[in-house]
C-alpha cells in the first residue's frame, strides 16, 4: 500500500481553505521523467492514462484511494464555529431523521381524462431529434404529459431501436431554465403579437422592392416542409436570398461529390456488405457522423469471430474511438491523408504514382483480394480531392450498389455553406441588406473568425435583425428582435435521417414558454402568423400524400414516426474518369506545426454547452470533461517539454488564442487538434465560460486544417478528466481488465480469455452459498444477468447518457469532477497498450458488477446494500447513512457517492424532467446502476398479472436500449435458451478480477480482431505512407 | 481528610443511576409510541377536502363498486383519482344545485382540477403498486379499512414499513379470492362462516391463506422481502 499521507490539517473542516482547483494539482506528469522510467521499469500490459504507463508514485496513491485524492476531503471554506454549529444541529436530529412528519401533498386529477391516458404508466410517441440536419427517428417516453426520456425508434432503419448522446440529451436542452422565454425587443420583453405587427410593416417594406434587402440565415435544413415554406418565402421576395452555415458543415463532402460527379449526392455505406473498411480520417461511429446508429449497428454486427468478421484500416489524423476499433491504425497529419488516398489509388490501378509502404501494400492487396465488398470511407475535415478518390476507388472496386450507394441529398437545398456565409457577410458590408433573419444559427459566434462576423453585422445598418433561437445567445445579443423557438420536443416539424427517408417530429409538450417553431416564423415572414406549425405540416403533406385517406394516412405516419416509402432509391452515378487534380502544396512540410479542428464529441458545435450531461461526459479518447483542451502528440510533447495541463499560445494568421494542451497517445507529431464548441459567454448558467473558444483562430479559408505556431506559456491550468479515476488494481500482465486476442488465437484457442483467470471453487467462499435457481429462494426462478462485448463497444457512450437520464443522476460541475466526484453510474473506459505515438486501444463500460459474492454488502452496518432474491445488489437510498464503506470495499469501483447536495431539488423545470420511477438521492446517499431495477419490477408485475414468464429481451436496460452496436445484453442467466445466457457460454466469456471470487453477475465478452497477417508482425510501428 | 460527601449521597447515587435508566426508557418509549402515532402517520385523520366527500354514501348507501371511480387499480400503480368528469357523469342529473357540489360544477366549467389533500401517502422513495396487490388477492379494505363506512375518508393504516412487512412476510394471513377483493361484507372465514375457494370450503383464515398463496403463485418471502421490491 502506498503511504496514507492524508495530513491532518486536511481533513480538519476548521481550517479555512477554499476549494480551489488549481491547488488540488497532483505533482504534475513530466513526460521526460515518463520516458526515462518507461525505459527502466515495465508498465502495466494495458494503460488508461500516461501517469498509469509510468507507474508514477502520484498514480499509484491514486489508485489505492477509494477516491482520487480531494474527494473525501473537506475543502470548502467553512469557519470553526460554522461547523461546529452545524455539527451540532446534525447529532441532536441524528435520531429523529425517520420521525419527520410527512408533509401534506395534493393530488389533482384531471377534468376531463385522455382516453388512453393511465397515470403511472408511461405512454410513448415516435418523434425525431435534428443534429446538424440530420433527423434521427426517436420515440419519447412520456409521463403524463411530461417527456422523460428519448430512445431510438425500433421501426425506422436508421435507428433500429438505438439512440445516440445528442438524441438522448436533447431531452435536457428542452428543460434547460436558461433558455429564452419571451420575444425581446431591444433587450426589452415583448409578445408574440408584437413581433408580428413590427415585422409586418418592415415585411411589406420588402414586399415592395422584392426582398432586395431581404436576407434569412438558416443552418442546414433537411424538413420537407420547412424547404417547402423557404421556396414559397422566396417566391415572394424574388430578390431575397437564402444563406446557411452551420460551423460543422460538409462543405468538402458536397465538393468532393461535385468533384466526382459534377452533382451532389449523399454517400450511404452498406456496412453489413463490407469485409474490408478503410476510414480516411472518417470517424463514421462517432454520433455527430450522419448516420452513425446504423452504421455502428452493422459494423458490430460483423465483429463475431464465430461468423465472418470485417476488418477496420484506420488512417486517422485525430484519435477517434474509430481509430480504436481499428485493426491496423496508421497515424498520419491530415495533410498527409491526401497523399496516402494517391497512393491507394495508384496501387490499386487508378493511375499516378505511388509511395510505398507496408500499411499502403497490405491494404490495397486487402481490397483487391475483397472488391466489391470492401468500401472507402473518407471524413468530412477531408479535401474534397480525399472525397473524390473515396469515390472513384469504391467505383474501381466495384464496391457502388453493395456497400457503397448513391441517393438524392438529404438536405434540401446543400450548398458550400461557408462560401454563403461570405457572401452574406459581403452583403452586409457593402450595406445591402434591410432585413436579417438569422434562423437558428448562431454565426455572432461560430463564424469564421476572418469574415469578423460581429463586428460586420453591427456596423451593417440593417433596419432590422432578427434572431431566433433557445438562447439568448451572442447573435441575439447584437439583433434587435429576438424570438424564442419552441424545441424539437415541443413543435410539429419534419427532417430526412441519413437514409432521406421523412420522420415526423412530434410535440410531446406544449411549448413551455410558448416558443414558436420555425415554420411559425417563416409563415409570419409571409404574412400568415395565424397557422400554426400542425397546420402548415398538415397542409404540406396533404400534398403529398399518395394515399386516397389522408386521414388514415396521417394517423398512421404520425403513429409510426416516419413517413413510409420516403427513403432516397439508390441514384446511378459514375464518377469523372481520372484523379482529381493535384492541389500545390496539398502536404505541409512536415516540420511545420499543422492544426486540426474538430467538433467537440460532447457538446458539438457549442449548441450543447449549456447540457450539464454533455459537458460533464467524459469524452471518448481523453475521458476529458467540462474543457476543450488543444491535443498534442507524445512524441510533440517530450521534444517541447510540454505536460498535459500547461496553456500555450495557438497563432493562426495573425490570430492568437491561449490554450492548455493536453497529451494524446496515438495524435501523431508536429500536430495540434482542437475542439470547437467551448468557450461560449452567452448561453446559459451552465455553458458560459467553459473551455477555450477555437472559432476566434478559425478562418474561412482554411475551416479544417492550417498550420499555427504554438508558444508554450508559463502557466497550467487544471484540466477534469476521468482517466485516471477509478483505475483497478489487478495483476495487469497475467489477468487485465480487458482481454483480446487475433482471430487466430482464437480459433486455435477459443477460451483464451478465461485462461487468463482463476476462479476459486463456489463453495471456498464465506459468503453464504446461494442457488438462485432454487424456487424455495427465488420462486418466479429469474437470476438477473449481462454480458458486455468488448468486440462490439465502440466507445460512443450512448450507454453513459441513457442512464444519467433514466436514473435521475446528477451533474456535479467541473470543480467536483476534478476531485474525483463525478456520479456516472455507467462508465466507458479507455485502455490503451503498446507505443504511445500509435497505440491500439479498448473501450470497457463499466456498471455495476451485481457480484454474487458481494463485498459492499459486508461492510455495511445499516443493510442499505444488500442482495435481492434475484441476485441484484439491492441499494436502498433511504437506509443509507453514508459510511461509505462500501465504496471502499468495492474492487470494481463502481459506488458513487452525494458527496455534497448534487441533485437540483429547486429548479421545476428539472422537477418534470426526472423519472418518476427512481428515486432522487439527497447529499450523503451512495448511489450506484442496479441493472434499472425499475424497468424489471413493471415487467415482473406486468407478466405476474399476466400469469407468464416474461420473456427474453422484454427487459432492456437503459444502457442496452441506447447501445447502437448492441454490445450489451441483459436477460435471465437461470433460463439457458436466453441471449444473455448463450453469449455467457461462449468461450470468450470472462469475469473481471474473477479470482476475487465476487462472481460477479457482468461478464464480459473478450475483444477478437481480425488482423492482417500481412501486417501483424509489425502491428503497432508508426508507418508514414 | 474528612469525607466530602456524606454517606446519605449514596443513596442518591444510586437511585440516579435508576432514574437515569428508567428515564432513558422512558424517553426511548416515548418517543417509539410518538413515531407510531395519528400525529406522525396521520392514521385516522380526516384532512380538509374541497368536497365533503362520503364513501359511505356512495359505497354502502349507492353500491358503486370501487373501479367506477379508481378505474386503473388493476392496471396500474396508482389506483386513480376521478377526474371531474366521473363526478359529473351522475352529478350532472341529481343534486344539481346542491351548494356542495358547487366546487365540482366550477371545476367542470372552468377546467381547473379539484385540488385534493393526500390520505394514504407513503414516502416517495417508497414504490408500491396497487394493481399487483388485487391481483394476488388483497381486498381493498385490508389496508384502506372500512371505507365503506366512513362519511369522510382517512388512512385506515400506519403505512408504515413495519405495517406492510406484516404481510409481506405472512401474505397468508390476510389473502382472500379474487372475486372477494372489491365486498366491503368480505370476512376472513371462521368456522360459522366458510369461504367457499376453488369448489372447497375453507373455516380458517391459515389452509385458506395457504391456499391462495399456492394457486395465485405468490413469491417466497423471500422474494417479497428484498429490498428492491419497494424501493429504488
Amino acid at each position: 500500500m502506498a503511504p496514507e499521507n492524508t495530513k491532518r490539517e486536511d481533513t480538519c473542516p476548521g481550517k479555512k481553505k477554499t476549494l480551489d482547483v488549481q491547488s488540488l494539482d497532483a505533482k504534475a506528469l513530466d513526460l521526460a521523467a515518463v520516458r526515462e522510467e518507461i525505459a527502466s521499469t515495465s508498465g502495466p500490459e494495458y494503460w488508461r492514462s500516461l501517469e498509469e504507463l509510468a507507474g508514477s508514485d502520484e498514480f499509484r496513491e491514486m489508485m489505492h484511494r477509494e477516491f482520487p485524492k480531494g474527494a473525501s476531503e473537506w475543502l470548502d471554506s467553512f469557519s470553526r464555529r460554522g461547523f461546529l454549529q452545524t455539527m451540532g444541529a446534525s447529532l441532536a436530529l441524528a435520531g429523529m431523521t425517520a420521525c419527520t412528519r410527512q408533509p401534506l401533498e395534493q393530488i389533482v386529477p384531471y377534468v376531463r381524462q385522455p382516453e388512453d391516458m393511465i397515470p403511472g404508466r408511461p405512454q410513448f410517441y415516435a418523434s425525431a431529434t435534428t443534429l446538424g440536419g440530420y433527423a434521427s427517428p426517436v420515440l419519447v417516453e412520456s409521463h403524463m404529459g411530461r417527456p422523460t426520456k428519448i430512445e431510438g425508434n425500433p421501426d425506422h432503419p436508421a435507428s433500429l431501436g438505438a439512440s445516440d448522446i445528442f438524441a438522448q440529451a436533447s431531452l435536457l436542452n428542452m428543460y434547460d431554465p436558461d433558455r429564452s422565454q419571451t420575444p425581446v425587443y431591444l433587450g426589452e420583453t415583448r409578445s408574440w403579437k408584437n413581433f408580428v405587427d413590427q415585422i409586418r410593416t418592415r415585411m411589406a417594406g420588402q414586399r415592395a422592392v422584392e426582398g432586395e434587402g431581404f436576407r434569412l440565415l438558416t443552418g442546414p435544413i433537411s424538413s420537407p416542409t420547412l424547404a417547402n415554406q423557404i421556396q414559397a418565402l422566396l417566391k415572394m421576395y424574388p430578390k431575397a436570398k437564402w444563406h446557411q452555415y452551420s460551423p460543422l458543415h460538409r462543405d468538402n463532402v458536397l465538393a468532393g461529390s461535385m468533384l466526382a460527379f459534377g452533382q451532389a449526392v449523399e454517400t450511404q455505406y452498406r456496412l453489413e456488405a463490407a469485409d474490408v473498411i478503410l476510414s480516411l480520417d472518417a470517424d463514421f461511429l462517432s454520433p455527430s457522423f450522419p448516420g452513425s446508429a446504423r452504421y455502428t449497428h452493422d459494423y458490430a454486427a460483423r465483429r463475431n469471430p464465430d461468423a465472418a468478421m470485417n476488418r477496420l484500416y484506420v488512417v486517422e489524423s485525430v484519435p477517434s474511438p474509430t481509430g480504436v476499433k481499428a485493426e491496423h491504425r496508421l497515424s498520419l497529419r491530415a495533410s498527409e491523408v491526401e497523399g496516402f488516398a494517391r497512393s491507394l489509388a495508384a496501387s490499386l490501378g487508378l493511375g499516378g504514382n505511388a509511395a510505398d509502404s507496408r500499411f499502403l501494400r497490405a491494404v490495397a492487396d486487402d481490397f483487391k483480394a475483397h472488391a466489391g465488398s470492401c468500401v472507402v470511407i473518407a471524413g468530412e475535415q477531408q479535401s474534397p480531392e480525399v472525397h473524390a478518390l473515396a469515390h472513384a476507388i469504391n467505383a474501381h472496386l466495384g464496391n457502388v450498389g453493395k456497400t457503397v450507394v448513391y441517393t438524392d441529398t438529404v438536405l434540401a437545398n446543400p450548398v458550400d455553406q461557408t462560401a454563403s456565409l461570405r457572401d452574406l457577410t459581403q452583403d452586409l458590408r457593402e450595406k445591402k441588406v434591410d432585413v436579417l433573419v438569422i434562423l437558428d444559427a448562431n454565426p455572432v459566434y461560430d463564424a469564421p473568425a476572418d469574415l469578423n462576423f460581429a463586428d460586420v453585422v453591427l456596423n451593417s445598418g440593417a433596419g432590422l435583425r432578427l434572431h431566433y433561437g433557445l438562447h439568448q445567445n451572442e447573435t441575439a445579443e447584437l439583433c434587435q428582435w429576438h424570438v424564442n423557438a419552441a424545441h424539437s420536443l415541443e413543435a410539429w416539424s419534419d427532417g430526412r435521417t441519413y437514409d432521406g427517408s421523412v420522420c415526423i417530429i412530434q410535440p410531446l409538450i406544449a411549448p413551455l414558454y410558448d416558443g414558436k417553431s420555425a415554420h411559425e416564423l417563416v409563415a409570419a415572414l409571409m404574412g400568415q402568423s395565424t397557422l400554426t406549425g400542425h397546420d402548415i405540416l398538415r397542409s404540406y403533406w396533404q400534398g403529398q400524400a399518395k394515399s386516397a385517406d389522408f386521414e388514415t394516412w396521417w394517423r398512421k405516419t404520425v403513429h409510426d414516426g416516419f413517413v413510409a416509402g420516403t427513403a432516397h432509391p439508390a441514384k446511378a452515378v459514375t464518377p469523372k474518369a481520372g484523379l482529381p487534380p493535384l492541389k500545390a502544396a496539398a502536404a505541409a512540410d512536415a516540420s511545420t506545426i499543422e492544426v486540426s479542428f474538430r467538433g467537440d464529441p460532447a457538446i458539438y458545435d457549442g449548441s450543447f454547452a449549456n447540457n450539464g450531461w454533455m459537458q460533464e461526459l467524459p469524452k471518448p479518447m481523453s475521458k476529458m470533461t467540462w474543457d476543450n483542451p488543444a491535443w498534442i502528440g507524445p512524441a510533440y510533447a517530450a521534444r517541447k517539454g510540454l505536460k498535459s495541463e500547461d496553456m500555450v499560445t495557438l497563432e493562426i494568421a495573425g490570430r492568437s488564442v491561449q490554450v492548455p494542451v493536453w497529451i494524446q497517445a496515438g495524435h501523431p507529431d508536429n500536430a495540434i487538434t482542437v475542439f470547437l464548441g467551448y468557450g461560449r459567454r452567452r448561453v446559459g448558467r451552465v455553458g458560459n465560460g467553459a473551455g477555450f473558444n477555437l472559432y476566434a483562430v478559425r478562418s474561412s479559408d482554411a475551416p479544417w486544417r492550417t498550420t499555427a505556431k504554438i508558444t508554450p506559456l508559463a502557466q497550467t491550468y487544471k484540466l477534469a478528466s476521468t482517466q485516471g479515476y477509478q483505475t483497478i488494481e489487478t495483476a495487469t500482465i497475467t489477468r487485465p481488465v480487458i482481454r483480446e486476442g487475433s482471430l487466430a488465437e482464437y480459433k486455435k484457442k477459443p477460451n483464451f480469455a478465461q485462461e487468463m483467470e482463476e476462479t476459486p471453487e463456489r463453495n471456498v467462499t464465506l459468503y453464504p452459498n446461494v442457488d438462485y435457481s432454487d424456487p424455495n429462494y427465488n420462486k418466479l426462478g429469474y437470476a438477473w444477468g449481462m454480458t458486455v462485448d468488448l468486440g462490439a463497444c465502440v466507445g460512443c457512450n450512448a450507454c453513459m447518457i441513457a442512464c444519467h437520464s433514466e436514473n435521475n443522476i446528477p451533474v456535479v460541475g467541473k470543480p467536483q469532477v476534478v476531485v474525483g466526484r463525478h456520479m456516472h453510474w455507467i462508465r466507458v473506459d479507455a485502455y490503451y497498450q503498446g507505443d504511445r505515438d500509435n497505440p491500439s486501444a479498448s473501450f470497457q463500460p463499466v456498471p455495476c458488477m451485481q457480484c454474487e459474492n458481494a463485498p459492499c454488502e459486508l461492510v455495511c452496518p445499516v443493510g442499505a446494500t444488500v442482495h435481492s432474491s434475484e441476485g441484484l445488489n439491492d441499494m436502498v437510498y433511504n437506509r443509507c447513512i453514508g459510511t461509505r464503506y462500501c465504496s471502499n470495499n468495492c474492487p470494481y469501483k463502481v459506488r458513487r457517492f452525494n458527496f455534497l447536495l448534487f441533485q437540483d431539488w429547486e429548479t421545476p423545470q428539472f422537477k418534470m424532467m426526472r423519472n418518476p420511477d427512481v428515486s432522487i438521492r439527497s447529499r450523503g446517499v451512495m448511489e450506484k446502476c442496479t441493472y434499472c431495477v425499475q424497468r424489471i419490477t413493471v415487467a415482473r408485475i406486468d407478466s405476474e398479472r399476466e400469469e407468464r414468464a416474461i420473456q427474453d429481451g422484454e427487459i432492456q436496460t437503459a444502457c442496452q436500449q441506447a447501445c447502437p452496436s448492441n454490445a450489451i445484453v441483459f436477460g435471465n442467466i437461470n433460463d439457458p435458451q436466453s441471449k444473455v445466457s448463450k453469449l455467457k457460454a461462449q468461450a470468450r466469456n470472462y469475469s473481471m478480477l474473477a479470482e476475487l471470487n465476487t462472481r460477479p453477475r457482468t461478464t464480459y465478452l473478450a475483444e477478437v480482431r481480425n488482423p492482417n497477417p500481412q501486417l501483424e508482425s509489425a502491428e503497432h510501428a508508426v508507418e508514414h505512407g | 481528610m474528612a469525607q466530602i460527601f456524606h454517606r446519605s449521597i449514596n443513596l442518591y447515587s444510586k437511585a440516579s443511576i435508576v432514574a437515569v435508566v428508567l428515564l432513558g426508557g422512558a424517553a426511548f418509549a416515548g418517543l417509539f409510541a410518538f413515531e407510531r402515532s395519528p400525529y406522525i402517520t396521520y392514521q385516522g385523520v380526516t384532512k380538509p377536502q374541497p368536497v365533503p366527500f362520503s364513501h359511505q354514501h356512495h359505497v354502502a348507501g349507492l353500491g358503486i363498486d370501487c373501479r367506477y371511480c379508481h378505474t386503473t387499480v388493476e392496471t396500474s400503480n396508482y389506483a386513480s383519482i376521478p377526474p371531474t368528469k366521473t363526478c359529473m357523469n351522475c352529478h350532472s342529473q341529481i343534486w344539481t344545485n346542491a351548494a356542495l357540489l358547487e366546487p365540482v360544477r366550477d371545476s367542470y366549467r372552468s377546467g381547473r382540477s379539484l385540488v385534493w389533500s393526500k390520505l394514504n401517502d407513503l414516502p416517495d422513495y417508497v414504490y408500491f403498486n396497487h394493481s399487483i396487490h388485487i391481483n394476488k388477492g388483497v381486498g381493498c379494505n385490508t389496508c384502506h379499512g372500512p371505507v365503506d363506512k366512513m362519511p369522510l375518508m382517512y388512512a385506515a393504516s400506519t403505512l408504515q414499513m413495519e405495517w406492510c412487512l406484516d404481510c409481506h412476510r405472512a401474505p397468508e394471513k390476510y389473502l382472500r379470492p379474487r372475486d372477494e377483493v372489491f365486498n366491503m361484507e368480505y370476512k376472513q372465514p371462521a368456522n360459522g362462516e366458510p369461504v367457499s375457494f376453488d369448489g372447497k370450503d375453507y373455516t380458517d383464515q391459515k389452509t385458506l391463506g395457504m391456499a391462495l398463496v399456492a394457486k395465485y403463485h405468490l413469491r417466497n418471502v423471500t422474494d417479497i422481502t428484498s429490498c428492491s421490491t419497494c424501493h429504488r
